[in-house]
């Protein structure tokens, strides 16, 4: 490598030679485009994050009803949000570990029953008041109440007592849980002084930023915590969030330099966007994946043969082809992919027109097959619906499909309806996807899946703490949801982010889109 | 004066009564709707105990009638309510998106109705050559055109290509002036495209009716130039039809443009409605009904008041 070059690129990284001015130089120095750009990011890298500027972010899922109670925050934007004014105890790590946030350090007793939480010392909030063990405890209170509206209520079940010891946060639990940090690292339960008890709305936080102009749906500003603890987070000076719901919009805003980053891209675009000069995709697998789902307690799919005959229907190669666009991967009729930390291969069910006939024979139903869809429950639910069709319609199984509004598809077609499409978003840990939707006593169990078995193994894993004995426990429950359960799950979808050249720092992380909602705190503005 | 007075009133007094019966269609529309607030607020994540403890503090377990009279009863002291949805006033939040909606509207029209008018007016003068055709092929075109379509090239064009106006039209409160029309440059444009053939075909329309007139023939045989007896005589005898279109497009302007909202991500009223359509948010909608209400209302009223003053049949009865 020549010196001069090296020399450049480092210039260039300190913001002192811009990137084409760099690229052009390169070009003259006989490097090529690919190897010039590759350097320049690998410098960019080590010189280190650029502090100040103003970050812009296009984002999708806002709207003007938008509440700042982290309780009721339900979309990508107020999540975004969140991350920005708030902090939570522990937090999902880039690799999807646990890492240490407002506790700088907590333990498990043996039987995974009590959990302690030591407080990280000296963290302030954004109006000067101390961050104490009391206010976890009134934050869990808050969302675990009877009285409690959050999104996290579910997740906060089976607590038997919280208790303050100094900087210590005791809490204790009815059965063992080894997911414990997993659930207490979920977005809504960032804390807030006396647990926002008092204005659950003030967004006042230890977060890297703090609010400074605030239009639901529009738009929000933040400017940095000068306090903040963490120098790892939050390296622009301002950060604006740009609610873009419109797909088309949202990548013109990318492409006309007026953000610096977009959340979900579309599949269909994906590709094209990342032609583009000046634009960089990052298409990131993730846990969330489209289903079709049936009630296996419900005529006709409370018959296992009309079930896998389905199951044997399904063209998930396609999907992923034609739904996806290549953005994501082949499910397997269970909810967990790689992505989950214990995760294991299983043998990959296909399509089978013959086994799906032979099932279908065998299950004795006569007539069509009435499956319900809607644009909204997850992009391109009609399309893949009427691929479904044809790939069903070959193996002589006749699906009828009815178009269902988008306004009230969940509350009247979704978990009501027998058999309809849906979409999950997947969750950090198997124990949570499970408990979520395939424990039979789950509120959101949608395949109406009640298997004692599976709920048995299910409070054992939870309640072992030898990895391997829990992966094993964790295999055989996907096998026994693939096999016997109301899920066809045909892929599981990548997460597509944008971001300009503007910006620097993008690294792959587990959970949400942006990676997981930090690139706004991670990345830094070099231009 | 007396009868011009009485027709006025007139059409006042109906005025009102018509928006009373648009709040009861509006109330009643919205209880049609399926699924209930408590479901759209917490989405996919709703349990029950989180969803009848929603339910409770909302008072949705109210009978409909009542909860109408009592938002009624509020609104006559100029109360909109507190939204469902977030528990802020509804009025505040109202009153921004409006401001910002009429000033696209208003934008809009500075630059329409005079541009639609004029073209009208050139388009009479040279009726059935070619800038006549020119114009009516031009305008017609753009209309046709969904305006979305119309959006989305101007983007690629004038924000992606060119980078001369910003594709995404967010104002606020610190913005310019000047800033502010640079921000809203691309949807003002779209949306003058929209409204323009209207106007300029009916203005067109109106005056030729006119044309035919006695009077215009002794006009011309007086000596007067083409575009004086078009401009001079023709016009103010057809003012009343295209004020009336005038308003109908000016009403289009404030309550229609939903799409160029979405498009340009635009905070004005239309995407405030459609989101708290979307969430069931009561109050919020019907305020919101209400005021479009109002707005049709009252622009119509004024199209009829300067209808019947521009009629000296009307303003010196006999």
């Amino acid at each position: 490598m020549s010196n001069e070059l090296k020399y450049l690129s480092e210039r260039a990284a300190r913001g002192l030679l811009n990137r084409r001015s760099f690229m052009g130089r390169a070009a003259a120095l006989g490097a090529t485009t690919t190897f010039a750009s590759t350097m320049l990011a690998s410098a960019v890298m080590a010189a280190g994050p650029v502090k100040g500027g103003t970050l812009r972010v296009g984002i999708q899922g806002g709207s003007s009803t938008d509440s700042l109670d982290p309780g009721l925050s339900t979309n990508a934007t107020s999540l975004q949000i969140l991350r920005m004014w708030g902090e939570p105890l522990l937090e999902l790590a880039e690799d999807g570990g646990i890492d240490p946030r407002l506790a700088s350090e907590y333990e498990a007793s043996a039987d995974a029953k009590t959990w302690t939480f030591k407080m990280r010392s000296g963290v302030t909030y954004s109006n000067g008041k101390s961050v104490t063990a009391e206010d976890v405890k009134a934050t869990i209170e808050r969302h675990a109440g009877e009285e409690s509206k959050s999104g996290a209520l579910g997740l906060l079940r089976g607590i038997v007592s919280m208790s303050t010891d100094g900087d210590r946060f005791i809490l204790e639990l009815d059965t063992p849980n080894a997911d414990l940090p997993y659930l207490l690292a979920d977005y809504h339960l960032v804390i807030q002084p006396n647990g926002g008890k008092d204005d659950p709305t003030a967004a006042i936080g230890s977060g890297p930023y703090i609010l400074k102009s605030h239009e639901p749906g529009v738009r929000h500003v933040f400017e940095k915590n000068p306090n903040y603890w963490n120098d790892d987070l939050g390296h622009a000076e301002t950060v604006e969030l740009l609610v873009i719901n419109d797909d088309t919009a949202r990548v013109a805003a990318l492409q006309s330099g007026q953000v610096h980053m977009v959340n979900r891209v579309p599949p269909k675009v994906a590709s094209l966007v990342g032609r583009m000069g000046g634009v960089k995709v990052h298409s990131t697998p993730s846990a969330g994946h489209y289903v079709f789902i049936m009630h296996a307690d419900t005529a006709p799919f409370d018959n296992k043969d009309l079930r896998l005959a389905l199951k044997y229907a399904i063209n998930r190669e396609e999907m992923v082809d034609k739904i996806l666009f290549g953005n994501g991967t082949a499910g397997n009729d269970s909810p967990i992919n790689a992505s989950y930390p214990l995760f294991s291969e299983r043998e990959q069910r296909t399509y089978d027109p013959e086994k799906a006939a032979f099932h279908f024979k065998a299950s004795g139903h006569d007539g069509s097959v009435l499956l319900r869809t809607s644009d909204n429950s997850f992009p391109g639910a009609p399309d893949a619906a009427q691929l479904f069709q044809q790939s069903a319609g070959a193996a002589g199984i006749t699906l009828d499909i009815k178009r269902e509004p988008n306004d009230g598809y969940w509350s009247e077609v979704w978990n009501k309806q027998p058999f309809c499409t849906s979409y999950w978003g997947g969750r950090p840990t198997q124990d949570a996807m499970f408990s979520t939707a395939y424990l039979s006593s789950a509120d959101w169990n949608d395949t109406r899946f009640f298997n004692e078995g599976f709920d048995k193994m299910l409070l054992a894993a939870r309640a072992e703490l030898d990895e391997g004995k829990r992966k094993a426990i964790y295999s055989d429950m996907s096998t026994i949801v693939s096999d016997e359960g109301g899920l066809i799950c045909p892929m599981f979808n990548n997460f597509i982010d944008a971001v300009s050249e503007g910006v620097e720092g993008w690294r792959t992380t587990k959970g949400f889109d942006l990676m997981n909602n930090y690139a706004p705190l991670k990345m830094w503005v070099t231009a | 004066m007396g009868p011009m007075f009485k027709l006025i009133s007139q059409r006042i007094a109906l005025g009102i009564l018509l928006l009373l019966a648009v709040s009861i269609l509006i109330f009643a529309g919205t209880e049609m709707l399926p699924g209930d607030l408590a479901e759209s607020i917490l989405g996919q994540s709703a349990t029950p105990e989180a969803l009848a403890n929603i339910r409770a503090e909302l008072g949705l377990n109210d009978p409909a009638f009542i909860r109408y009279f009592q938002w009624l009863g509020g609104l006559l002291q100029g109360d909109l309510g507190t939204a469902l949805s977030n528990g802020q006033d509804i009025g505040p939040q109202i009153g921004k998106r409006l401001g910002n909606t009429l000033f696209l509207a208003a934008t809009a029209a500075v630059i329409a109705v005079p541009l639609a008018i004029f073209l009208g007016l050139v388009a009479v003068r040279y009726r059935n050559r070619w800038p006549d055709k020119l114009i009516s092929g031009a305008t017609l075109a753009s209309i046709s055109l969904p305006e979305f379509f119309i959006g989305y090239v101007l983007i690629y064009f004038f924000a992606v290509k060119w980078r001369v106006f910003p594709s995404v039209a967010t104002v606020y409160d610190s913005m310019s002036f000047l800033e502010k029309l640079n921000a809203i440059a691309l949807p003002v444009i779209v949306l003058t495209l929209v409204v323009l053939a209207h106007m300029m075909r009916m203005t067109r329309a109106a005056i030729l009716n006119v044309m035919q007139s006695a009077y215009i023939e002794t006009a011309e045989l007086k000596g007067l130039s083409a575009f004086k007896v078009i401009a001079r005589h023709a016009f103010p005898n057809s003012i009343s039809p295209i004020v009336n279109v005038v308003t109908i497009n000016l009403a289009y302007l404030v309550v229609g443009v939903v799409v160029v909202e979405v498009i340009f991500v635009y905070p004005g009223m239309g995407q405030y409605l459609v989101d708290h359509v979307s969430k069931r948010d009561v109050p919020v909608v019907q305020a919101c009904g209400l005021i479009f209400a109002t707005v049709y209302v009252v622009l119509n009223l004024i199209a009829d008041i300067v209808a019947i003053l521009s009629n000296p049949r009307l303003r010196h009865p006999k």
